[in-house]
């Protein structure tokens, strides 16, 4: 009896649980992809749920490669990612898939090494040698070369780097591979490489918890979220050869260099750009967004967020850390839109 | 008064007293960790966090209402297939069993005992997300059950086993069936072993993150029904405590220390409810 | 006198051919049938859960096959992967934890069950329990902001300077390597072992226990020489759950374990686990190799808890004498 009597709660419970959908429920339309741009995505789709109530859109963070497998298995409505796809994977798509740009971030190399509170410059040779075991001591000649007046100890360096596979593995090994002929061939560019030397962090939390633990560490961790911690980050010279410490005006400059070459598909990398005033380790964050959609009803959902992205969102972002995308990429953007059928 | 005889009380309280450091020393870890998540996460505990959605970062407010519910609804849902399976083939294995399929029954639960819950994510998310091509909460509930079932398994077998044989053959001997025997005299000798294992099957499922990555996502909404995703508390404390801002580590810790206190709750429940109904059996 | 119910059959010496109907009206039938599905409902699991696996990781094995075990390189970006320092790392950490765990745990759960008094006891066990369900992310982070310093401003320098002749206290420490992923794995399967062992120890029949006391054993000896060994298969159960919990813990390793895919013998070096990687890279691997090699060492997991399963029920085989609850 009391068994039964159990039983019967539990399927009381069960029915509550699964409270049938009334008519003019919102519509849910789920994301999911980078990491890197969670917070501006979150408050975005929050401030376009509080203009169209009756649109939910859901977007999670499990990664650039996840939102990728995601979408083209067709269990997400859009995706994201901090690096474009490749042409290989384009081609798995069974629908083509398209790249829209939405904010600009960077990575900064985040140091602790006893007794230096000064702003450490890097030269492009100094980071690729670090990270390929080239430069073992912190008072390497190539760091030491642009830090006059500096104390740096004869220690040995560590390095820290990120083990879950993350956009902001791209962009750095991106960067790497653009200015080391030999870190392109030995180990290349991707959301996960296989680093020659160092602890692995998981997210920049990791990196950054190493780093501040560690004597003579040197980490790379995403602008905002150095920002946000206020990490220690130093300086990287650009190919103009000025030292360029990254903020949200010298991420976008690296943008606006591009704006005039940027490709139909809006994939590519501005890493190392041309330009005095970027910075040469930034990055474009995109939505991938399939050119046909069947439902209606979602399609226009994320056809209009698209737009009051580019048109309203943008302003969003500066609070937030993230860098705007320059004007002329937005009008190339807005063109775009019209292709999604 | 023999040395041999000293040498042994000695011993006898030197090592009476290094088990009772073990046990300050495992109650204090806890002591230290709710210590710990009381006092970075107590600032973000107020009525909002048990009431609202989750908000973006930098504004005020905003909780976990849907993480809190959608925990509930997948331990519900987990609990629904992994005791049945768990207690009984528990009882199978210790009361039926032949030797060759008992022994194999256990190796293979052992073996699920040891999948990583990530790997359990992704047989879940092949077989139910992937099908209807969607994530959703049955997909969670489906990867905890399975992960409750060999905790469950094994422990029951085990308490059942406990029970001395001549409970057994006493109520065989007043004529009843097995099954009777089973269900009337056997189990209840058993309960309080068994019921540990459950709520301690529970326990563990209730904290995982990576297995519902993949199964029933996360949601920024409330969720209606099983097959939408939902947000659960263990993946919002790895989404918010991996981010930058404090604000959100501040409500993951919290969300921590809810977690606790919904696991403690079951626990307590549980036990009284069970309490209650097998003295209600016994008088 | 408790008043159960009973079915009263008619039995007698030689019960002879009962209908269908009658057997299982008796209802042993069916309970036999019933719980038979559960308990193959588990392998069942099991297998499906093997074949997903083994369909989904067909390129890697087609291309490395028996290489993917002796390989240590790990490369998504040249495609090629080998398993074997995170077999190691597995190994390692795992046996770190239970080193550290099965000691402390049984030793806690011997006072709970023999020394302290029932409510003491009781209340013990149910703060001990809630150790279980503390998220795995939270043991990562509260690793990081402690057991990690702690390691490496204490313990490890203490470990070098008393023990570093051995091989596992050398070489240069961070606080995150496998030393601190095994402490941390301690605490969390610590709970596993007290909780089922102090339950295995109290159900012992009293008579066991008055039996050694009268035999004139310190309550002690008692305790390790008759009660331990009486609940043996129990406890060992206890710890065959701690140590599958171990083998397949991820987000807590991965947070404290360096994440450095190398073979190291000191316990001050970073490393990597199976689970460890799967749970870092799985979301990001684009590109089927890569993702099915993830997928494979998910398999190698199997293998290894398989063996290793294998090798500990061989063990109780050969142990196992009169004198235990199995008899």
């Amino acid at each position: 009896m009391i068994i039964v009597k159990r039983l019967a709660m539990l399927a009381l419970l069960l029915g509550l649980g699964s409270a049938a959908q009334a008519q003019g429920d919102p519509m849910l339309v789920n994301g999911a992809g980078a990491t890197f741009p969670y917070p501006i995505y979150s408050k975005w789709f929050d401030e376009y749920h509080k203009l169209h109530p009756n649109i939910q859109i859901n977007y999670q963070s499990i990664g650039s490669g996840g939102g990728i497998r995601q979408l083209l298995a067709g269990t997400v409505d859009f995706g994201a990612s901090d690096g474009p796809m490749s042409d290989e994977q384009l081609g798995q798509a069974k629908v083509k898939v398209l790249h829209f740009p939405t904010v600009l971030g960077a990575d900064v190399p985040t140091y602790n090494i006893p007794g230096v509170t000064q702003e450490l410059k890097f030269t492009p040779n100094a980071l690729a040698g670090i990270f390929l075991v080239k430069i073992t001591k912190c008072n390497d000649a190539a760091i030491t070369a642009p830090n006059a007046g500096v104390k740096l100890p004869a220690d040995d360096i560590v390095v820290v780097h990120r083990s879950d596979g993350s956009g902001t593995s791209y962009i750095w090994t991106d960067y790497l591979s653009k200015v080391s002929e030999e870190w392109k061939t030995k180990v290349g560019k991707g959301t996960s490489v296989n680093w020659p030397v160092g602890l692995g962090g998981k997210g920049n939390e990791g990196v950054a918890g190493l780093v501040k633990q560690t004597p003579n560490s040197i980490g790379y961790v995403e602008l905002i979220y150095a920002i946000q911690n206020n990490l220690p980050y130093g300086q990287v010279r650009n190919s103009s050869g000025a030292f360029i410490k990254a903020d949200l005006a010298s991420v976008t400059a690296a943008a606006a260099g591009t704006a005039k070459s940027m490709p139909d598909d809006f994939r590519v990398s501005i890493t190392d750009p041309v330009g005095k005033t970027a910075y040469p380790i930034a990055s474009f964050t995109w939505l991938l967004v399939p050119e046909k959609i069947s439902d209606g009803a979602k399609k226009k959902a994320i056809v209009d967020f698209v737009r009051w992205m580019l048109k309203d969102g943008q302003k969003f972002a500066e609070p937030l850390a993230y860098a705007q995308i320059p004007k002329e990429v937005v009008e190339k953007e807005m063109k775009a839109i019209d292709r999604i059928q | 008064m023999n040395y041999r005889l000293m040498w042994r009380k000695a011993v006898n309280g030197v090592m009476l007293g290094l088990t009772g450091v073990c046990a300050l020393l495992a109650v204090s870890v806890l002591f230290f960790i709710l210590g710990y998540l009381v006092w970075h996460g107590g600032k973000a505990l107020n009525w909002d966090f048990f009431t609202k959605l989750p908000k973006p970062v930098g504004e005020e407010g905003g909780g976990m209402a849907n993480a809190i519910v959608g925990s509930a609804k997948l331990l519900l849902l987990a609990s629904l297939i992994g005791v049945p399976i768990g207690f009984f083939g528990g009882v199978y294995l210790a009361e039926f069993g032949g030797r060759t399929f008992a022994f194999l029954v256990r190796y293979t639960t052992d073996l699920l005992n040891g999948v990583p819950s990530i790997v359990i994510g992704i047989f879940a998310y092949s077989i139910v997300v992937l099908p209807f091509k969607h994530f959703s909460t049955l997909a969670g509930g489906v990867a905890l059950g399975i992960m409750m079932i060999p905790i469950t398994l094994r422990s029951t077998e085990n308490f059942l086993l406990l029970v001395p044989r001549s409970l057994h053959e006493a109520a065989m001997a007043l004529g009843a069936s097995k099954w009777k025997t089973i269900a009337t005299v056997v189990i209840p000798a058993a309960y309080r072993g068994v019921l540990t294992a459950i709520l301690l099957a529970l326990a563990r499922v209730a904290g995982e993150s990576a297995p519902l990555l993949f199964t029933a996502f996360s949601n920024r909404f409330w969720s209606r029904g099983w097959d939408q995703p939902t947000a659960s508390l263990p993946v919002m404390i790895f989404t918010y405590a991996i981010a930058p801002y404090e604000d959100w580590h501040r409500q993951a810790w919290a969300a921590g220390l809810v977690l606790l206190g919904l696991v403690l709750l079951t626990n307590l429940a549980a036990r009284l409810v069970m309490s209650r109904g097998m003295s209600a059996r016994r008088s | 006198m408790a008043t159960v119910p009973i079915a009263v059959e008619r039995a007698g010496p030689g019960w002879g051919p009962r209908t269908l109907l009658r057997r299982l009206r008796s209802g042993d039938e069916i309970a036999h049938l019933a719980t038979l599905c559960f308990a193959a409902s588990v392998i069942l699991i099991t297998t499906w859960l093997v074949y997903v696996l083994w369909v989904n990781s067909a390129l890697p094995r087609h291309k490395f096959g028996l290489h993917f075990f002796l390989t240590s390189v790990w490369d998504p970006i040249f495609d090629q992967f080998g398993a074997l320092p995170f077999i190691y790392g597995t190994l390692v950490t795992s046996a770190v934890a239970l080193l550290l765990a099965v000691p402390a745990g049984l030793g806690a759960a011997i006072f709970l069950a023999e020394l302290a008094p029932q409510r003491i006891s009781d209340a013990l066990t149910f703060v001990i329990d809630l150790l279980a369900a503390v998220p795995s992310v939270i043991y990562g982070l509260l690793g990081i902001f402690t057991v990690v310093p702690l390691l490496r401003k204490y313990v490890q320098p203490f470990l070098h300077s008393t023990l570093g002749f051995l091989p596992f206290f050398q070489g240069p420490h961070y606080g995150v390597g496998f030393l601190a992923a095994g402490v941390l794995l301690a605490v969390m399967v610590m709970p596993f072992i007290i909780s089922v062992s102090r339950e295995v120890l109290l159900a012992v029949p009293v008579d066991q226990r008055e039996a050694a006391l009268a035999l004139g054993a310190t309550r002690w000896e008692a305790t390790w020489k008759v009660i331990v060994p009486y609940a043996r298969i129990g406890i060992l159960g206890s710890v065959f759950l701690a140590l599958a919990r171990a083998l397949g813990e991820t987000m807590a390793v991965t947070m404290v374990i360096g994440n450095n895919p190398r073979i190291s013998a000191s316990l001050f070096a970073p490393g990597y686990t199976i689970a460890a990687i799967i749970a870092n890279e799985f979301t990001e691997a684009t590109g089927d190799l890569y993702l099915q090699a993830l997928i494979e060492l998910g398999l190698v997991l199997f293998l290894l808890t398989f063996i290793l399963n294998g090798l500990a029920r061989l063990l109780i085989l050969l142990t196992t004498q009169r004198g235990t609850a199995q008899e």
